[in-house]
């Protein structure tokens, strides 16, 4: 198993001098499409090594955040830092910068369609030039990560709903980003193929400890993040012992434009909030 | 549909041609900066102009075929039959084979366009390709302009030859005429200013069919309706664009050679 995919630009991340300093932060951003005010003055920060689940209704304005933190859209008012750049202000040009060291895996996968497996995952490794062989080498890895490797000559059209969401991670990770942005993984998969998308979520956090923001209207996949660990020895997942929870994943939950909870998995287990205990309940 | 009031029709329209606008200017200055997509410039040259010389010979053709046959009576009536040659060569190098010609190839290719990118746009393949690093204007746009423009200008040579030709199969076979003269008429009558006036409207609707067919796909909204939208107005505009441009070239050009 290539466990050490991913791990090139972060390691080097951490040992920069602003390794303290949070990677996404998210200040009083609203934003309204035609009339309906879709976010509404959200603020959030999600520092190194973290990984962020969003959870909230359908409808909430979470891919919305998703777009907003990659430069995709710009909000009505208020300000997004990543790593300390300002996205909201950035030219579209030095955007494409940033995002080569963002990956993004989009909620229907998005996939090239008129491109094989290899040319989709390999796609920024062709626009940066690398060469053909190294290319091809690092696809394999990827696939492999996402024990896919037998689709590689295969076209999008000829995949199931699951394996594209797993080509579409594979095509995130390949460029080994410092940070990742999973839009609804999970969405419209049955639960198997959900848990095994999961399952890949939970591998690469406990393997590279990249820091990821992770979309999911389904709080059973929230819980499996929280509750387990990849275990590199057995090349498993499997439950932290005695209830425990990862200290890295916290909780950021959207309504409506709004930002009801934000912190980590005990307090939002331990939410009085009423809302927000029917909403789990 | 909702009436809109007047003053947001005139800020949407205005707004819409100002997007056009920085569209065009986009992929036109892409090319003169790093990266340049050349493999998809060929790809699309390939697409557009191979793709579309069968649609462009039949038509040039038995535009040609038609011309020669109806002009043929009109002449008759001055005993001038034998000028046949004269007026198919003038009327497809000036006229007919640009403009048949673009709109052959819009009705092919900006419909294409639209439809390609607009689906790509409704299932977030363009926002993919933007969140991968790459400019979808640079990569999408870009080549298919200069394919467009450089594929046309030859498209409409290959129209006014066949057009010339199907005039002359005519002439000779239906009409008697002698195919030497036919040819000999139509050489003589063209000048330098009406090859030129010929070959500069299709640089001028390329530009219009490639931008106006992406600036559609680039703006879809709303999933397969939306792209079925984006595609009938790519065609519609563009078509009426091309006719509209062909007028002012033509009077541009009859300006600077007198006819």
């Amino acid at each position: 198993m290539p466990a050490d995919i991913a791990v090139g630009n972060t390691s080097q991340a951490q040992q920069s001098p602003d390794s303290a300093d949070p990677v996404v932060v998210v200040d009083d951003v609203s934003i309204t499409f035609d009339i309906k005010p879709v976010l509404q003055n959200i603020s959030f920060t999600v520092h190194r090594g973290e990984t962020r689940i969003i959870l909230g209704p359908a409808g909430g304005g979470k891919s919305v955040v998703m777009k907003l933190v990659n430069g995709l859209i710009r909000p009505d008012s208020g300000t997004i830092c990543v790593f300390g750049e300002n996205v909201t202000r950035m030219h579209e040009t030095d955007l494409f910068k940033l995002r080569e060291r963002i990956g993004m895996v989009f909620q229907e996968s998005a996939l090239f369609d008129s491109l094989s497996v290899e040319d989709n995952v390999a796609y920024r490794l062709h626009e940066d030039r690398v060469p053909e062989e190294e290319a091809h080498e690092r696809v394999i890895e990827a696939l492999q990560f996402v024990e896919l490797e037998n689709t590689i000559a295969k076209f999008p059209s000829e995949l199931s709903g699951g394996m594209r969401r797993r080509v579409s991670i594979a095509r995130a990770i390949i460029a080994k980003p410092d940070l990742i942005l999973y839009d609804s993984p999970t969405g419209g998969l049955d639960p198997i193929t959900s848990t095994t998308i999961i399952d890949l979520v939970i591998k690469q956090r406990d393997v590279t400890h990249t820091t990821s923001l992770l979309i999911t209207h389904r709080l059973q996949d929230a819980f499996l993040l929280a509750r387990n660990r990849f275990n590199q020895q057995t090349g498993k997942i499997e439950p932290i012992p005695n209830g425990e929870v990862d200290d890295s994943t916290k909780f950021l939950v959207l309504n409506e434009g709004q930002v009801v909870f934000d912190g980590t998995t005990h307090e939002l287990v331990h939410s009085t909030d009423p809302w927000l205990r029917e909403y789990l309940s | 549909m909702p009436f809109v009031s007047p003053e947001s029709f005139a800020k949407q329209t205005i707004a819409s041609i100002q997007e056009y606008s920085i569209l065009c200017w986009r992929a036109v200055a892409n090319l003169f900066s790093r990266p340049r997509y050349w493999a998809d410039i060929y790809t699309q040259m390939d697409s557009i102009g191979v793709g579309s010389m069968p649609i462009v010979v039949l038509t040039g053709f038995f535009t040609g075929c038609v011309l020669a046959l109806q002009s043929a009576t009109s002449l008759q009536a001055f005993g001038s039959v034998s000028l046949t040659g004269n007026l198919v060569a003038l009327s497809m190098v000036k006229e007919l084979g640009p403009v048949l010609t673009g709109l052959m190839v819009s009705g092919r290719n900006a419909s294409g366009m639209a439809s390609e990118i607009g689906s790509m746009k409704v299932t977030e393949q363009i926002d993919a390709m933007r969140a991968l690093g790459t400019d979808p204007v640079r990569k999408l746009v870009t080549p298919r302009v200069y394919a467009t423009v450089f594929m046309l200008f030859f498209l409409t040579i290959v129209s006014d030859a066949v057009g010339i030709a199907g005039g002359a199969l005519v002439s000779v076979t239906l009409m008697g005429l002698n195919a030497s003269s036919y040819f000999h008429n139509s050489y003589r009558a063209l000048e330098y200013g009406d090859v030129v006036q010929g070959l500069t409207k299709p640089l001028f609707s390329g530009f219009i069919i490639a931008t106006v067919g992406c600036y559609f796909g680039m703006t879809t909204k709303g999933g397969t309706q939306g792209v079925g939208k984006a595609t009938t107005q790519a065609v519609v505009y563009s078509s009426v664009f091309i006719i509209i441009v062909d007028f002012i070239v033509s009077r541009a050009m009859i300006g600077i050679f007198g006819r």
